[in-house]
């Protein structure tokens, strides 16, 4: 077998986050289909309760069971599971002490209940204890997943929620508990994980993924990628993206050069002279933008994990543009490589 | 652009909302990076410009509204933001919540001193104070009735504006009280709790009758030691969490009682606009006063009568001439495309708006355009406020007024 990823060759379990809005589900699933070419399999789990998988490959919501949601480049596929955590602690009790009578039991005097949506945490110790399950799940003396991909909780939560089996065996300082807490700890600790934080080249994703980065390091989590998404090409060259932003772009030019485009239909024409103001208030503004989505990117590149960028899909996200998102990825090393 | 149903919404008057003296509490809700934050801090900015004194509470923390007014840090106790305009006999204030400063306050504030300690040295207490989520919601709600009850004793402030916690679910905290109250009634708190009531040694034997095949259970999951951890826990907290529901459920009623309106807060993209449709009908179930709908970062349009495909046309025949980089003509075809771009991106927002307007008529709404900068100080506040309180359709107006 060829390293099943180049970049991050030994990592089974890969932990996307990002703030709110710079499109982590997305990111997600475009990485889950870049690990599932040739042949391999991924799982792709979701642990906020949204049904953001099922919307974005267009298939009926999740239940809490691993489904094929997609075909991974050159064969290879992609399942996905929705995590619940009362389903989650159920099979928990069962697999480890075979109880699942007990959970009903459990269940009529409201410990299930308490457990997983009163007492907080307990809902994130059986999310990322359900991880590292489908990491180590083997079947025939193989692993069943090549890779599990997880569309995780946003950036200003990630280290704590992570880190939750790490507070939990030190509350539980003996017993089953305290094992099963260390046992997660010690994949989500190991090289075997790496945490990707995605961001969008604007002031306030930028400083919460760098914030991000100070709370993973602290708590001994591994850091992958820092994924620019919705990132966009120069449109303007450096020369005219400084003139715009002076505001010292030549008016007389441009009216030609517009006059040349012919834009102006006969029944409804703007003036050449309104085409040329509008277009140089775009300019400036678009100019603002791209300066400042520069710096941020230069602070990005001082942070320390490589960075790696997706291309803004001005269509809006489908199937077709989580496979060009997957390439992408794949081109810049995370997933399985690209053949020659 | 032809009228569509969007520019027949009914318009939400956020000036009106907030000179409205009868106005107590507006909580802004919704999903995450939509700018929930800033819009609170907007808010409390203008509102306390016309003349009211506000304080806002955000309870993000990723520190973003100390960003915005410019400040370092945020205390857990509100204090006065400098720099605002006063004239109009108004202030603000502002706090970013510690949950688990707040959480000991609550435990020193309502056990006896000797409990209190106990409590604050408990293992199981210090994860549930700082590490998990879920705190968080309660800690909120706690917070903003505190708020309230201090404005009613001493008129220290006439508004409160809130900023809602980042969770999965942005109204998990309206769930607070009946989970909190759901689990007090049921019988895990009554058996956990039994040692306490009990007393002393005799509690192991009241501990197995309750429990009765349970135990043996509970004991081989969690294992004797934490069991009797977490009985401790239960147990010296059991006083306390009465009062926790009390004030829960009284924070409840506030939020639905005539004085607060809530306000939901959207990105034209499809997830943020599909929750804000989610918020709005379990706000009306639940029978909470929703003001409106704040759709921000809306792209302006310039000059829509250059349609996209003109555009796009135009700078095609530009480039068949193979202009130099540089050029007059190169800078003419990027600038049709990024017109072409920015026009097909605001019809798709267009028509996401639409479809909001279409499940929800009856909701005002309200478009705020995207600027090209992050909002990072009050007058950036200024201008958020400023452009909320505009009248304004969604395809007019430009990013430089």
């Amino acid at each position: 077998m060829t390293p099943p990823d180049q970049r991050f060759p030994g990592v089974r379990l890969h932990v996307v986050t990002g703030k709110g809005g710079t499109g982590k589900t997305t990111v997600a699933a475009a990485l889950a289909l870049a690990l599932a070419a040739e042949g391999r399999r991924t799982l792709l789990l979701e642990v906020e309760g949204r049904q953001g998988i099922s919307q974005l490959f267009d298939t009926p919501p999740l239940p809490y069971e691993e489904r094929r949601v997609a075909r991974g480049p050159d064969g290879g596929e992609v399942r996905a599971l929705a995590v619940d955590p009362e389903a989650a602690l159920l099979e928990y009790l069962e697999m480890f002490y075979n109880l699942r009578r007990a959970g009903s039991a459990l269940s009529r005097i409201g410990a299930i209940d308490f457990a997983t949506t009163i007492a907080p945490g307990v809902r994130d110790v059986l999310l990322t204890g359900k991880a590292t399950e489908a990491v180590k799940r083997n079947q025939a003396g193989k692993p069943v997943f090549d890779a599990v991909v997880m569309d995780a909780p946003p950036t200003g939560r990630i280290a704590r929620f992570l880190n939750v089996n790490h507070e939990v065996a030190g509350v539980a300082r003996m017993g089953p508990i305290h094992s099963q807490a260390n046992s997660v700890m010690a994949v989500l600790r190991s090289p075997r994980t790496a945490v990707h934080v995605v961001t969008l080249l604007e002031e306030m994703p930028v400083q919460e993924t760098l914030d991000g980065l100070g709370e993973l390091a602290a708590a001994h989590l591994p850091v992958g990628a820092i994924i620019v998404n919705a990132d966009r090409p120069p449109l303007l060259t450096t020369t005219q993206r400084q003139a715009a932003l002076a505001g010292a772009l030549d008016r007389t030019s441009l009216a030609r050069a517009v006059q040349a485009a012919d834009v102006t239909t006969p029944r409804n024409a703007p003036t050449i002279e309104a085409v040329v103001e509008a277009l140089l208030d775009e300019a400036r503004d678009h100019a603002e933008r791209a300066e400042l989505a520069e710096q941020e990117r230069e602070r990005l590149q001082t942070a320390g994990p490589p960075v790696l960028s997706l291309p803004h899909i001005a269509t809006g996200i489908d199937l077709g543009a989580l496979y060009q998102l997957a390439q992408a990825l794949r081109e810049q090393g995370l997933g399985v490589a690209v053949p020659a | 652009m032809s009228a569509t149903l969007w520019q027949s919404a009914h318009h939400l008057d956020v000036d009106a909302l907030l000179a409205d003296p009868s106005t107590r509490i507006v909580v802004c809700c919704g999903s995450g990076g939509v700018g929930k934050t800033t819009t609170a801090a907007a808010v409390g900015v203008r509102a306390a410009e016309m003349g009211r004194h506000a304080v806002v509470l955000t309870i993000d923390p990723a520190r973003r509204l100390a960003q915005s007014l410019g400040l370092s840090q945020l205390d857990n106790a509100p204090a006065p933001i400098p720099g605002i305009d006063t004239s109009a006999g108004g202030s603000l204030d502002a706090m970013m919540l510690d949950m688990k400063r707040t959480f000991d306050e609550v435990v020193i504030a309502h056990a006896e001193p000797a409990r209190a300690e106990a409590i604050l040295a408990n293992p199981f207490y210090q994860a549930l104070s700082t590490s998990f989520a879920g705190t968080q919601e309660y800690m909120a709600m706690e917070k903003l009735g505190q708020l309230h009850r201090q404005s009613e004793a001493d008129g220290t402030w006439d508004l409160i504006v809130v900023d809602t916690p980042p969770s999965r679910s942005a109204l998990d905290f309206l769930d607070a009280p009946r989970r909190l109250g759901t689990f007090l009634d049921g019988r895990l708190i009554r058996i956990l709790a039994a040692p306490a009531r009990a007393g002393g040694r005799a509690y192991v034997r009241l501990l197995s009758a309750s429990l009765g095949v349970f135990s043996n259970v509970l004991n081989k999951i969690v294992g004797t030691q934490v069991l009797r951890d977490l009985q401790t826990f239960v147990a010296s907290f059991d006083t306390l969490f009465g009062g926790f529901r009390e004030r829960a459920e009284q924070t409840y009623a506030l939020l639905a009682a005539p004085g607060t309106s809530f306000l939901v807060v959207a990105a034209p993209e499809p997830d943020a606009l599909r929750e804000a449709s989610y918020f709005v009908e379990r706000l009306e179930e639940d029978g909470m006063p929703l003001a409106g709908l704040v759709l921000n970062r809306v792209s302006p349009v310039r000059l829509p009568e250059l349609s996209p495909e003109l555009a796009a046309a135009g700078a095609e025949r530009l480039r068949d001439g193979d202009p130099q980089p540089d050029s007059a003509e190169a800078l003419a075809a990027a600038l049709l495309s990024l017109h072409a771009d920015r026009m097909r991106q605001a019809a798709r927002q267009h028509h996401l708006a639409d479809r909001f307007v279409a499940a929800n008529p009856r909701v005002p709404v309200v478009a705020v355009p995207a600027l090209a900068q992050d909002v990072h100080d009050l007058d950036g506040l200024r201008r958020i406020g400023g452009l909320l309180a505009e009248r304004r359709r969604i395809s007019s107006g430009s990013g430089r007024q």
